[in-house]
This record gives structure tokens, sequence and C-alpha cells, in this order.
């Protein structure tokens, strides 16, 4: 029987869109000094809402507002008291966690599935997991009192547009720092929902600032003498003229960039459960995941089967409205990155690397594609080396434990790896030899807020939850205690 | 060795074995053959292992093609040579990750089944049903309740299909049969000293000749699970085979009992036991074990006979039994029927649910769906 599921889509009424969004500065609402950016709904390509952004003028506000308030009342609380904010703040998420996975899905494009099961739910998880911390700071073993840094302006990319944000602002909160943090331009709106709930957990006005805009207002930002510690998410170009700037500052920075993952299938692998790993490695959030395992490598023995086991089936994979409840691939984020995605395809193409991609149909409006697959490509090919950040996949063999190292290794990034053996021994091994700075033991894109997250060589330094993603918070340069 | 192979309804079907040994020709003709109808091969192992069969299927009598087909490909036909090479065979599946299966099990359970799709899944459901009673206390009269149940699951709206097997004890396959006369609804028996399987072969074939003999269309049979978890792979193998003969014309399904089995790894193998020794149907539960079918171990067999399918070109079926309780988790099985193995399984022929209480669930749903508001449960029958 042919069976056609019927759309399941989840209501756009509930995220309550509003015409026009403000950044939030101080305690309050107020219209920014620059101009009005409109941002897109990527499953449809028309406009969702109007963003009014700030200037270097605002930006200095901010990080006033922010250095006043650590001052006057944030660093004089008591570690238990931040907690209880912390704690507010992550109830708040939970109880609006309906609201801001329409929220997320309308102006980031990811399925509803993603944001109702994943985003939104570690997003809160963040939150509760370092409220926790925020009066056990003397026991993360960086000293008997370790001090926070002060002020902390935080520029957060636009695939987890929500979960970056509470993975900048829980630990830095929970540390004793103020904030100012900038959202990307093409998805301002969860963040500011989530200032909202700020406001409604009554944090004292400054605490956190969320200042909206482009690359101008981040770089303001970063580069603000007001600012003791800067983290950073995005791409490694933008990540290297950070760092550049920062440059004989003083300035802490933590940076998560970009990466090439490699996810290495043995010929002892579970199989099928290794085909669901790469599916999920690489069109999880439409493959735009700086941890994607974006590189295949599997063993040559067992190659041919694998990848026809693994193109039947993402053939299942179901694309399109990123509303639908069905829906597992939904619209990349903006036509600019679309466009970004496409001309890699076609470099990939030109090098002579063989594309398959998934035969479903896509919708007529909005910015989507196919999940694909490049067989045949070689280590030296664009495809390979390059982020693609979009549901492309790019498979290359190898023949021995030793070669499959090799090959992962050779990238300039290291963020992420995945190793598939039914062997534990293989895995420890693996795990030891691959220079990434997460490694999936038969799994893939599992993140939890115990873990710490972050990368090797180009993909960034500094690392995000756990103790030592509080450390990085945390002054820890007086006093260590190892 | 006995392979039973499907033969396209209304085709008319000659099939013959070509192996060098003239006494092994075998030659069976259908003229329109029904759904059930089917080609028994030559019995000889070795003319199995040479590939040698050969089905000449042709449609209102022109020739369409000589294809080979019910030949196991050599590395299938040699892994049931011996009882070491059903051992080194089965422990060359790849295994099964349990974090994982369970992951992509849960994720498939949220797919969101509305309006349209939600009505076909009942009515595919409620076709799906095998409406089991195995208890001691089975009488001639909860048996005949039962059937009437499965020709008319909801007499106010007779339209609602019939369920597609009742599901008894041996010695109730008669009363069954009697009352079930001419409906289409199958009689499906349980066998082989169901449900522990603890005893002989003897007794086990003897079992299964009464469900036989009383006119079983289908027969449930259990496998020896202290031999299959003491590693005694041939003995299981064996045993179903021998069943398999003993059915005839009816089709076998192989209970694994997946609860005892405990492992994915396990239940993938036995799967794969069960399939090389010509189940009709792998079967996970008898009802009586806890946990009986979940889904993922649903997953790991609906994942066997899909490459089943793929490396022999033989479509075999599938059956959850036991814990499935609502429409709801009916349709959850059904999305993992439509995503795993394949929309060409969704029919009852090769995919049936084991359990009694879900038909009444569903016969709610479907009212619900038709009224557009939910009746109480008074007024679905009690049978």
């Amino acid at each position: 029987m042919d069976w056609e599921y019927a759309s399941a889509p989840e209501s756009s009424a509930i995220a309550d869109i509003k015409d026009r969004y403000l950044p939030y500065v101080d305690g309050s609402f107020k219209e920014g000094n620059g101009e009005d950016r409109d941002t897109v709904n990527p499953g449809t390509g028309e406009r969702l809402s109007t963003v009014s952004t700030v200037n270097a003028a605002d930006v200095d506000r901010a990080v006033n507002a922010a250095r006043r308030a650590y001052q006057s009342s944030w660093s004089q609380l008591s570690g238990a008291e931040r907690g209880k904010y912390l704690f507010r703040i992550a109830r708040g998420i939970a109880e609006r966690s309906r609201e801001l996975a329409v929220v997320e899905t309308l102006d980031n494009g990811k399925p509803i599935k993603e944001t109702r099961d994943f985003d939104v739910p570690a997003a809160a998880q963040h939150f509760f997991y370092h409220a926790g911390w925020a009066d056990k700071l003397q026991h993360l073993g960086l000293g008997p009192a370790p001090q926070p840094l002060g002020v902390a302006g935080q520029v957060i990319p636009w695939n987890f547009p929500l979960l970056m944000a509470a993975w900048k602002i829980a630990p830095a909160l929970a540390a004793g720092n103020t904030v100012v943090i900038k959202p990307a331009e093409t998805t301002p709106l969860s963040i500011l929902v989530l200032a909202e709930i700020i406001a409604d957990a009554d944090l004292p006005p400054g605490v956190v600032n969320i200042l909206t805009g482009a690359g101008d207002v981040g770089s303001a930002l970063v580069t603000h003498p007001g600012i003791d510690k800067v983290a950073f998410t995005g791409s490694t170009a933008v990540g290297r003229r950070i760092q550049r700037e920062l440059a004989g500052t003083d300035r802490k920075i933590t940076l998560e960039l970009g990466g090439k993952g490699a996810n290495i299938v043995f010929d002892d692998a579970a199989q099928d459960q290794a085909v669901e790993g790469i599916i999920n490695g690489i069109f999880f959030n439409q493959g735009q995941v700086c941890c994607a395992g974006s590189r295949l490598l599997v063993q040559e023995s067992i190659a041919d089967e694998f990848l026809e086991r693994l193109k039947q089936r993402v053939e299942t994979l179901r694309v399109g409205d990123p509303m639908d409840k069905n829906t597992d691939v939904g619209a990349i984020n903006s036509e600019a990155q679309l466009g970004r995605i496409t001309a890699l395809l076609k470099a990939g193409i030109a090098e002579g690397a063989q594309l398959w991609s998934s035969s479903c149909p896509l919708p007529k409006n909005g910015f989507y594609l196919s999940p694909s697959i490049f067989t045949n490509a070689t280590p030296s090919m664009r495809v390979t080396r390059e982020e693609i950040f979009g549901p492309v996949l790019t498979t290359l063999t190898f023949r021995t434990p030793d070669e499959a190292v090799t090959k992962a290794n050779n990238s300039p990034y290291g963020l992420s790896a995945g190793v598939w053996t039914e062997k534990g021994s293989r895995a420890m091994g693996m795990a030891a030899a691959l220079r990434s700075g997460v490694i999936w033991d038969n799994t893939f894109n599992r993140f939890d807020p115990t873990a710490s997250f972050g990368g090797y060589k180009e993909s960034g330094f500094g690392r995000e939850g756990g103790p030592s993603g509080l450390a990085a918070y945390l002054d820890t340069d007086d006093e260590v205690v190892r | 060795m006995i392979c039973d192979h499907f033969v396209p309804q209304g085709a008319v079907v000659t099939a013959s074995c070509r192996c060098a040994d003239s006494e092994h020709l075998y030659y069976r003709k259908y003229e329109n053959a029904g759904a059930s109808d089917t080609v028994r091969h030559c019995a000889d192992q070795r003319c199995r292992l040479a590939g040698s069969i050969m089905n000449s299927v042709s449609r209102q009598g022109r020739d369409l093609s000589v294809v080979p087909t019910g030949v196991l490909p050599p590395h299938l036909a040699d892994a049931t040579a011996d009882e070491i090479s059903i051992r080194r065979f089965l422990f060359g599946l790849p295994g099964v990750d349990p974090v994982g299966i369970e992951q992509r099990a849960a994720g498939l359970a949220t797919r969101s089944i509305k309006r349209a799709s939600k009505l076909a899944a009942i009515d595919l459901a409620i076709s799906m049903v095998d409406l089991t009673t195995l208890e001691g206390a089975d009488t001639p009269g909860k048996v005949r309740n039962l059937a009437r149940k499965a020709m008319l699951p909801d007499p106010d709206f007779p339209e609602t299909p019939q369920a597609a097997a009742i599901c008894v004890y041996p010695d109730m396959v008669h009363t069954a049969g009697t009352e079930l006369e001419g409906s289409g609804v199958k009689v499906a028996s349980v066998a082989t000293a169901f449900p522990s399987g603890r005893s002989s072969l003897e007794v086990k074939l003897a079992d299964t000749k009464i469900g036989v003999d009383g006119g079983a269309d289908e027969i449930d049979m259990v496998i020896d699970r202290g031999a299959f978890l003491a590693g005694r792979y041939g003995r299981v193998f064996e045993q179903i085979v021998a069943v398999k003969e003993a059915c005839g014309d009816a089709r076998l399904k192989v209970i694994l009992e997946t609860g005892e089995l405990a492992t994915y790894d396990n239940v993938r193998r036995a799967s794969w036991l069960a399939l090389l020794a010509g189940a009709d149907f792998i079967k996970t539960s008898t009802g009586k074990i806890t946990p009986a079918a979940t889904l993922p171990v649903v997953h790991v067999m609906l994942q066997a006979v899909k490459d089943w399918k793929a490396q022999t070109g033989e479509q075999r079926a599938v059956k959850p039994a036991g814990g499935i309780r609502t429409a709801k988790d009916a349709i959850r099985y059904l999305v993992a029927v439509h995503e795993v193995a394949g929309h060409e399984w969704l029919d009852p022929y090769y995919f049936r649910f084991g359990a009694s209480s879900v038909l009444n669930d569903l016969i709610m749903q479907r009212r619900a769906q038709l009224d557009g508001h939910y009746s109480g449960a008074d007024y679905v029958t009690v049978d």
C-alpha cells in the first residue's frame, strides 16, 4: 500500500511573531540607532519580521551598562543568588518551549522536530546545569575562590541561535560575569524571546544585553576596550580576524570555529546504526553544524554495500516545510548560504567527484537543497578539504586503521570525529590518535551540558560546557590548584 | 529442504527444477494462481546449492521471462550446510548497536499521523490484526465470539475491514474454522509446545499436525530458546525446517520470543536463522513473556526481511505480538514498517499484529475519525 503522510504542520500562531523587535540593553527593549533589518523565514523566503539594529554608540552604552551591572550588583551576589536567577531562566525556557521552538523554526528554517526535541530542551538544560554550578565554583578544581572576569562580549552564529545563546550566557552568568551578546543578523528572534524570559526573571538591568546587527556590530563589540572576555562561535575566517585584532590585549578569548569532521566506519561496525549516525552527522540541521560529520571515511572492504545502504536510507528522508512535524530536513538558513553551498557543489563536480542527490521533491519557495553525497572524492578536492556547511557528504575510503587516522587528521580543522566499530579497543585507540576536540564512539552529534565541546587546530580553542567550559569565564591565572 | 515461493496473483505458473539429476525434477502448474498459492521447489539440498531452480512465470499463457527465483545465493545456501556453517554465518552478521537502534526507533515514533493518513493506517492496522486468545480457559464459546468479532469488528460500521486471522490453540482450530468458513479470515494455530517450546521434536510435530489437520491456514511455532541461547543453532534450524515441512500449505510464523533472547544481536541472528529455515513470518513473542514486542526489536526484524529480500528477491513477513494495546502503538509500528522495510510490507500478507485489546481501540479511533468525536468504550463490543 502506498501511504502518504498527511501534512502535520505546527501552528505558526504559537510564535506570536511581532512586526518589530528591539535590542535589549540595560534591562529594557530600546530602539537601536542602526538601520532596520528584515529577517526572512527561510522555509518560505518571505519576510518574517523587522529588527531594529544598533550602532557603535549603542555598543558603547551596552558595554557600559554591563560594566555597571557587574560592579554594582552581579559580582556582589552570592553564588546561590546567581543560581536562583539561572534556574528561573531555565524554567522560563521550559515554560515557553513550544513558542520558542516555533520562533526558532520560522526564523532559522530547521525542522520543528529538531527545535522541539533538541534546540529548546538543550538550551534549558544548559541553564539548569550551570545554575547548579553557580554556588560551587570553588569545587571546580580551579582554586579555592575563582573570580569572574568582568564583562563578556559574545558573538554567536545562526545555526543554533537559541542554543548558542544558552551556551554563551549560562556559564558566563554562573561564573559571575555580565554579558553583551550579539546574535547573527539572519536569526535574531529567538534570543529576543529569551530576553523577555530574562526580563521576566527580574535579572538586574545590564546583566544581559542583546545587540542586534551584522558583522560590524560584532566587530565593534569584540574590540571594545570595556570587554574583559571574548567568546566567538562562527567561521574560521572571522575567528582569525578577531584573534588578530585582540593580539596584544589581555582579554581572554575562546573561539569555536569551523570543522570538517571525519566519520570513520570500520568493516566490523554495526552497519545499520552507522548509516543512521552518518545521516545524523551530516543532515542534522541541514548539515549547518560546525561539528558535522561531513567527511565519511569508510573501510574499502564494505564501501560499496555501505554506500548503497546509505543512499537507500537518505532517499527516505523527508525534505520540506520546516513547520511540518514529519520533516527530517528543512530549509537552508539563507539565500546567501544556499548560494555558498551550491558554489561548492559545482566546484566538486568540476573537480571530478560524483554527485548523488536524493530524489525527494523540494518546495517551490524558500531555500532548499536535496541531501547530497559526493562519491569517489579524493583528498585533494575542495569538497573534501573545505567546510561546505550544508547537507552534503563527501565520501572517501581507507584500508587500514592507520590510514583512517592519517586521512581523518589530514585537515586544517579538528573539531569533531566519529568512530564506528564494535571493537572497544579500536574505538579507544582511534580516540587517542584523532586530533579532534570531540570524538563520538558509535554515535554522532550528541550534546550534553556536562561534556566540554571545542576544537583543535583551526577549529578554535577553549571549551564550552562542563567544568572546563566554566573555566573560560573565570580568572584562573592566580592560585591555581592542580 | 523445501522452499516455498510466492506466486503473483492471477499468474499462470510452471515451475521446474533443472538440476542434473532427473530424480529431482519437480513440476507443478497453476492456472490463475491465488494470492496464497505457492510453488514448491525441489526438495534436494544439493540442487539448491547448485542454484539450478528456474521458474518460468507467465501471465495469460504468454511467457514473460525466465527468472531464477527462490534460489538462495551461494553464500546463503552454504550457510545452512552444517552446524558450524550456521554459527559462522550468524556470527558474521553485522552487530546491532542498542543505543543507535533505540534512538532511531524513538525518533520514528514521533511521526505525526493525521487525518486521511490516520484513517488509512487504522483501516490497514485492523486488517492486520491476528485476534488472539491463548488461555487455559479458552472455550468454544469464547473462540466463536472472537471469530465473530474478527469477521465483523464493528457492527455499527459494517464496512470496517475484517481482522486478518484469529489465533488459537490447536484444539480450537476446528471450532474457529467452522465459524470463519468462507469469510476470508484466516485461522492461525500456535503449536510446538507453545509457549515454552520445551518438548521433543516428535511432540512438536504432532502438535503442529493437530493444527494443520484441523484446517489451520497458519501455524505459529516457537523456537527452542534454550537451544538458541546454548549456541545450538543447528538444532533450532532443523526444528524449524521440520515444522515447516509438517505445515504443508499452511504459512509458518516463527516466534523468536525476543524477550528471552534479550539482545538485539540475538534478535538479528534468530531472525536470519528462521528466514534461512523457511519461515514465512518472523514473529516477536508469545505474549507470555515480558517484554513482548518493542519498536526497536521490530526494527531489527524489519531490517532482516528487507535485507533478505535484497539478497534473495523473496519477500517474507513480520509479526510483532504482545504489548500493542492502542491505535497509537499500532500506527507507530506501521510507520516503522513504512520507513524501515518499505511500503511493500504495508499489506496484511506481509505484516500482522498479534494482539487482542488493540482491535477495540482501533475501532474507537476509527469511529472518532468518522464521527468527529469520541464515543465511549461501551459503544464497542467486548467479545
